[in-house]
């Protein structure tokens, strides 16, 4: 479902006299449906940036990075996009949404972007929401104004709302009290019993050790040092 | 007759506005731009329809002007005064016996004939301009038949007043291609522009020149749920009796006492002639002022 | 598929200026494109190029007509291009009395377009102006009253059901929410949002407000002095940023 080869990474910083970072050397990893593959390592190897090249958020230089049919290191925007819509889910450690917009609406948008009737979507959206132990009476409000770990669930949900063939979740348990960690480890659980292909970052080893089918430490991919 | 050319204008000028006539008549209510030349009255008083007529006049030609209807009107005798001076034509009060009739704000309640020119004073000859103050772009849109905006105006009428209340000046579509201003005679005046003579429409600040052929369409605007409608004071001619014509209102004390009377005032008269009488007329005598 | 705007090596210039220099993108249905830069960066010029309020020097901008299919909008006859712009089409300006009759209700302004495609029905004209003032949030008993008594975001969002209420395709916005209180942009730009994605409309929205972009366009093109610096997927240009330029500008945005 989704694979990586000999992708490379760095950036060109070019108001800081042209710097250049190299971030990835050699980038490899395949993910098949129904598996969980944990990315691991130290903070700053380069986690965070392998997930984003994989959705298209970093440009990859060289290389292939594949979900699904589509080769996301050469694709176009609109490509890009109909892989977001349609393939591939992400939730990231940030939740970024329009002010003032109700959760309901947020956690639905996925949803509605699809083209899914505003009811049913709303329905789903609210069993999410529930499941995810976000009080009913928050649900009319925008999650900008919520806790941190209320505004990770709310991420959740939407990331959730639609059954994407493939995910990335980075860090998805990390604010997260014992109860909810436990329910959103089942809603990963669930997904791949559904066949879905996962690649996650999660600090939390046990967490890790519970969802994921295999684990790859991301200094494999490091750049040579510059020699 | 005076030393001045015929009809006051050199014949120079009068070439100049009877091409813009024809102009005008070939493309019927296209406004044609012509070269207006100061006249000896202020403009707002008539200086459009004065050329208009001058280049209309022969020696022949019997004219009357009316104001709002009335023969007897400062304008209208000042007019009259002016042709009677400047082309010694001969002048009438009746609709039946005038070849060229200058007119502001009404249309004659006697149907007029094929061997009739009817002019009318313009103040302002460009029906979009309350919406669309740019020039420019208004000449744009008769040239594209841009015209939804007309309908704008309509549309604000009926949703303030409930129904549509311009009540003069109401535009109309000429022979389903140009939209035109009619000069500001009633709506009730409307239907009748679809008529025998030659209506000719002159603007003389603005210097535009349109025109009506005989028997041409006009067609006033509306709504499918709004038809036009040609509205009159509800009531009859006290002097005359007439319950067809346009009335004028006539405050008469102090107390709010009013009447109605004809507001064209040789059709008034040719009735009571006829011995129709009106609730406050008294029966006609050849030689009552 | 074909794209809705597919717009080849389009220039302005201003004398000796340059406006835009060879400008090239398509557009497809359903897309929402936003051009950033700064103040005199070209962006409004190609804007008004492509909505066909300026003429370029030289390029194409073929449109996906209804009736003949592409078609080049630069060439095409003035009425045609015109009567593009009251039906496929619609421009949403940055002030709000620029694009409105203020001396005329809000009602007839929303009316404006329908009337101006051959609406002939005062019920109807005004059940539908009814409709669209209640999809932008705008009371029903505000119909009778004129823009100049409205707010600001009030005007802006009367502004855009004026615009909308024949279905165009492709909306031009010009600085949508430029000008308007913090409050009223939030608002603003969720409406244009979930407009955008019911009525499935292509828009390109030009603003320097990279937050706006950021929550409203698929895609993004970075201007510079008249060119192009960079294009791509708008998280991407924001989070990745190739140019030099773009980098300055994601790098310049004050952080709240």
């Amino acid at each position: 479902m989704i694979s990586v080869k000999n992708a490379t990474k760095s950036f060109v910083l070019h108001n800081q006299g042209g710097a250049v970072i190299p971030v990835m050397g050699n980038g490899n990893l395949t993910v098949n449906a129904g598996e969980c593959v944990g990315l691991t390592g130290a903070s700053g190897a380069g986690k965070s940036t392998l997930m984003r090249m994989i959705y298209g958020n970093y440009l990859t230089q060289s290389g292939e990075v594949r979900v699904g049919g589509l080769n996301v290191a050469q694709a176009e925007p609109r490509e890009i996009l109909q892989m977001r819509k349609h393939t591939l889910g992400y939730v990231s450690q940030f939740l970024r949404v329009v002010p003032r917009v109700p959760t309901l609406n947020v956690v639905a948008e996925p949803l509605l972007q699809l083209g899914t009737p505003r009811d049913q979507a709303l329905k789903r959206a609210s069993e999410l929401l529930s499941v995810l132990r976000i009080p009913e009476r928050l649900w009319d409000l925008s999650p900008l104004t919520f806790s941190g770990g209320e505004q990770q669930r709310v991420n959740i949900a939407r990331g959730f709302a639609y059954d994407y063939p493939a995910l990335l979740l980075d860090e998805p348990t990390a604010s997260l009290d014992g109860r909810n960690r436990e329910t959103v480890l089942g809603l990963i659980e669930t997904a791949k019993e559904r066949g879905t292909a996962i690649v996650g970052i999660f600090h939390d080893e046990s967490a890790r050790k519970q969802v994921c089918t295999r684990e790859i430490d991301v200094i494999e991919f490091a750049p040579k040092a510059a020699a | 007759m005076s030393d001045y050319n015929f009809a006051y204008l050199d014949e120079q000028t009068k070439r100049m506005i009877r091409r813009a006539i024809l102009k005008g008549l070939a493309i019927p209510g296209y406004q044609v731009p012509f070269a207006s030349r100061e006249m000896p009255m202020p403009y707002g008083w008539g200086t459009g329809g004065v050329q208009v007529t001058a280049a209309c006049l022969t020696p022949d030609d019997t004219l009357k002007v009316i104001d709002q209807g009335a023969d007897d009107t400062t304008n209208a005798v000042s007019i009259r005064r002016f042709f009677e001076k400047t082309a010694a034509v001969a002048v009438t009060q009746s609709t039946k016996r005038a070849s060229v009739i200058q007119t502001r704000h009404r249309i004659p309640e006697e149907p007029l004939s094929e061997d009739q020119i009817l002019v009318y004073q313009v103040p302002i000859p460009e029906p979009l301009r309350f919406l669309e103050p740019r020039e420019t772009e208004t000449r744009k849109m008769h040239a594209l038949e841009e015209y939804g905006l007309m309908h704008v105006k309509l549309f604000e009428d009926i949703s303030q007043h409930g129904q549509i209340a311009t009540a003069y000046a109401y535009p109309v579509m000429v022979e389903g291609r140009y939209v035109m201003d009619p000069s500001p005679i009633p709506r009730f005046d409307n239907p009748k522009m679809e008529m025998a003579a030659i209506q000719l429409f002159g603007a003389g600040r603005e210097q535009r020149i349109y025109a009506i052929p005989p028997y041409t369409q006009v067609v006033s605007l509306d709504f499918e749920d709004y038809p036009f409608e040609a509205s009159k004071a509800e009531g009859a001619c006290a002097l005359c009796g007439a319950d067809h014509t346009y009335l004028d209102e006539v405050i008469v004390d102090d107390d709010g006492g009013r009447m109605f009377v004809c507001s064209d005032t040789d059709y008034c008269e040719s009735r009571r002639q006829a011995g129709h009488l009106g609730v406050e007329g008294t029966p006609y005598r050849k030689d009552a002022a | 598929m074909t794209p809705l705007l597919d717009v080849q090596t389009l220039s302005k210039n201003y004398g000796q200026r340059i406006g835009c220099k060879d400008v090239s993108f398509d557009l497809y249905p359903g897309e929402v494109m936003g051009i950033v830069g700064e103040s005199g960066s070209g962006k409004s010029t190609l804007l008004n190029c492509l909505a066909g309020h300026l003429e370029p020097d030289h390029g194409k901008v073929l449109f996906d007509t209804k009736t003949d299919g592409l078609k080049d909008t630069v060439t095409m006859s003035e009425p045609e291009r015109r009567m593009l712009g009251r039906t496929d089409w619609a421009f949403v300006h940055q002030h709000a009395r620029d694009g409105l009759r203020m001396s005329v209700s809000a009602g007839g302004n929303v009316g404006e377009r329908l009337m101006a495609v051959g609406a002939r029905h005062y019920g109807d004209i005004r059940a539908q102006a009814t409709d669209w003032l209640g999809r932008v949030e705008i009371r029903e008993d505000r119909i009778d009253d004129r823009p100049t008594a409205f707010s600001g975001g009030m005007q802006q969002r009367l502004q855009i059901a004026r615009n909308l209420v024949t279905g165009p395709r492709l909306v031009f916005m010009d600085e949508p929410t430029g000008g308007l209180d913090v409050s009223v942009q939030a608002r603003l730009l969720d409406m244009i949002r979930e407009l955008v994605r019911d009525l499935g409309l292509s828009a390109i929205i030009v603003t320097h407000d990279l937050a706006v972009v950021r929550l409203l366009a698929d895609r993004l093109m970075v201007m510079k002095d008249g060119h192009v610096v960079e294009t791509g997927l708008t998280d991407q240009v924001l989070d990745d940023p190739q140019h030099s330029y773009s980098q300055l500008l994601v790098s310049s945005v004050l952080q709240v």
